[in-house]
C-alpha cells in the first residue's frame, strides 16, 4: 500500500516536470513559429518558482484553502493515471470515470477559490470555465462511452490494451469521427485558442487568475500543468492506443499537446456563446454519428 | 593537520541561510520579470517592437500579464494626469512583493513636454519609487531593452530596493500624493 502510494506521487511529480517542460519547449517553438528566438526551455520552471518566492496577499481562507484543496485534488488525480500500459501506481483503480469525478475536485476548488476572492472578474471566468465544460462534456462523453462500448472496459490499462492487441486498431483509426471530436474536445479541456474563454487576459483579465499573485499563483501553475497532463495522457490512452514503453508514451505525448498548441496559436478566440453552439453543433452530431455506426451498424475499421 | 572528514560544519547564522535563500530567489525573480503595462503616453509605441520578433522580450524570461497581482515590473510610459497618477498608485499598491518601477520617457522624469500643464505631474519619485527610468522623447527601442537589462543587474546587485525605500518612506510618500491629489481614494464616478 506504501509502496503504491509512493509510485503514485512519483507519477504526479513526473507529471510536473514532463508537462512543465514541454510547456517551456512549446514556448520556444511558438516563438519560432513567431520569427522570434523564444525563452529558454526551462522558462515555465523559472515561473513558478519565482512566484512561489514571492509574497502575497491573502483574501480570506476560503481563497487560500480553495487553492490547496484544488491541488491537492489535482495531484489526487494524476496518482490514479497510468502512465503506459503496465506503470500504474492503483491496480484496477484507474477507471476512466475516476478521473470525471477527481477532476471536478479540483475544478471545484479552484471555482470556490476564485469566487472567495471577490472579483467579479473571477466569478465571471468561473461561470465561463463552467458553461465551457458543460459544452465540451456532452460530445466527448458519447465518444468515450462508444469506446468503452466496443472495447468492454472502462479501465484505461484495459482500453490501452484492447487497442494494442492484434486485430485492434488504436480508436482514433477505428473512429475517426469520434478521433476528431476527441481532439477537439481535448482543446475545450486545455482552454486552448479557441475555447480560451474563460482565461482571455484582454477581455476578462486572465478569469479566475485575476487576483492570484505570488505563492497562490504558483500553486495554480503547477495545478495548471498537472491538469493539462492528466487530460493530454487521458487523450493518449484513449485515442492513440496507450503506450508499450515510457519513450512511446513520451512521442505521444509532445506530439498531442504540441500539434494543439500549434492549432492554437493560429486562432482567434470564440465568444462564450460560440463555444457552446459550436460544441452543441458539429462535434455532438459527428459524436452521435459515430456512436451510431460504430455500435448499430458495427462499422469499426 | 586535521582531517575533513571530521571538521565540524561551520554554523551558518539565521542572516546568512535568509541571503542565501534570497540570492536564489533574486535568480529566479530576474528570470522572470512580467509586466504590467501602464501605457498612458506615446511612448506605448516602443513596446509592441519590443515585444515581437524586432526585440523578442520572452527571450529574456519577459512578458506582458494581465492584473497587478501576477505582474513584477509596473511599466508607466509617459505622462500621467493627476486622475491617473491615483489610479497608478492604486495599481502599485495592488502588486505583490518584491515589485519594481520602470518609468519610460522624460515626463515622468521632469514633466517632458507637459512640464507646465496644471493637470500632469512633473516627477513620478515624488509619489512611488522608481526603479529605472529609461529617458529620451521617445526612447528608442534598444534603449527600452537596456533599461530591462539594467533592472536585471539591479536585481542581481540587490540594489533594486524601491518597494523597500517605499515601506521605509511611506509617511512621506502618502503626503506627497496628498499634497497633489488632495485625496489618494478612487471614487467610482460611473456608479455613485
Amino acid at each position: 500500500m506504501i509502496i503504491n502510494v509512493l509510485v503514485g506521487i512519483g507519477i504526479a511529480f513526473f507529471a510536473f516536470v514532463l508537462q512543465t517542460s514541454v510547456a517551456g519547449l512549446n514556448r520556444k517553438i511558438v516563438g519560432r513559429l513567431q520569427k522570434r528566438i523564444g525563452p529558454r526551455w526551462y522558462q515555465e520552471f523559472i515561473d513558478i518558482f519565482k512566484l512561489l518566492s514571492k509574497r502575497s496577499v491573502s483574501h480570506g481562507w476560503i481563497f487560500d484553502f480553495g487553492v490547496i484543496m484544488a491541488l491537492g485534488g489535482i495531484i489526487g488525480t494524476a496518482m490514479f493515471m497510468p502512465i503506459t500500459s503496465n506503470i500504474v501506481a492503483f491496480q484496477d483503480y484507474d477507471n476512466f470515470f475516476i478521473f470525471v469525478y477527481l477532476l471536478a475536485v479540483g475544478m471545484l476548488g479552484m471555482a470556490m477559490s476564485a469566487s472567495g476572492s471577490g472579483n467579479p472578474w473571477a466569478s465571471i471566468g468561473v461561470m465561463r470555465a463552467l458553461t465551457t465544460m458543460l459544452a465540451y462534456e456532452v460530445p466527448f462523453l458519447i465518444v468515450v462511452l462508444t469506446i468503452i462500448n466496443l472495447s468492454g472496459t472502462s479501465s484505461m490499462t484495459g482500453i490501452q490494451i484492447f487497442q494494442q492487441t492484434a486485430g485492434n486498431n488504436w480508436f482514433i483509426l477505428a473512429l475517426p469521427l469520434g478521433g476528431i471530436v476527441g481532439f477537439i474536445a481535448l482543446m475545450g479541456m486545455l482552454g486552448k485558442k479557441p475555447f480560451e474563454t474563460y482565461i482571455a487576459p484582454a477581455e476578462i483579465a486572465s478569469g479566475p487568475m485575476v487576483e492570484y499573485g505570488g505563492k497562490q499563483l504558483g500553486m495554480l501553475f503547477i495545478l495548471h500543468e498537472i491538469s493539462v497532463w492528466i487530460e493530454v495522457t487521458l487523450f493518449v490512452h484513449l485515442f492513440l492506443g496507450g503506450a508499450t514503453n515510457i519513450f512511446e508514451f513520451l512521442i505521444k505525448y509532445f506530439a498531442v499537446y504540441t500539434l494543439a498548441n500549434l492549432i492554437s496559436n493560429v486562432n482567434g478566440r470564440f465568444k462564450i456563446d460560440q463555444v457552446v453552439t459550436f460544441f452543441y453543433k458539429w462535434p455532438l452530431l459527428m459524436a452521435v454519428t459515430q456512436a451510431v455506426i460504430a455500435i448499430y451498424f458495427g462499422w469499426v475499421i | 593537520m586535521l582531517s575533513t572528514k571530521f571538521t565540524p560544519a561551520t554554523k551558518l547564522s539565521k542572516a546568512e541561510i535568509d541571503r542565501k535563500w534570497w540570492e536564489i530567489g533574486d535568480f529566479f525573480r530576474r528570470n522572470s520579470l512580467w509586466l504590467l503595462m501602464y501605457c498612458t503616453g506615446c511612448c506605448a509605441i516602443e513596446l509592441p517592437p519590443a515585444m515581437t520578433s524586432a526585440y523578442d522580450m520572452e527571450r529574456l524570461g519577459m512578458g506582458p500579464m494581465a492584473t497587478p497581482r501576477q505582474a513584477d515590473i509596473l511599466l508607466v510610459s509617459g505622462y500621467l494626469s493627476l486622475k491617473t497618477l491615483r489610479r497608478l498608485i492604486y495599481t502599485y499598491e495592488q502588486m505583490s512583493e518584491p515589485r519594481y518601477v520602470v518609468a519610460l520617457g522624460s515626463c515622468p522624469i521632469n514633466g517632458g513636454i507637459y512640464h507646465d500643464s496644471h493637470a500632469v505631474i512633473n516627477q513620478l519619485d515624488q509619489y512611488i519609487p522608481v526603479d529605472v527610468y529609461v529617458a529620451g522623447c521617445m526612447p528608442n527601442t534598444e534603449a527600452v531593452m537596456n533599461g530591462f537589462v539594467d533592472l536585471m543587474d539591479q536585481i542581481k546587485h540587490k540594489t533594486a530596493n524601491g518597494w523597500k525605500k517605499y515601506h521605509a518612506n511611506f509617511e512621506w510618500y502618502k503626503e506627497n500624493q496628498r499634497n497633489s491629489l488632495g485625496e489618494v481614494d478612487v471614487h467610482d464616478e460611473f456608479h455613485e
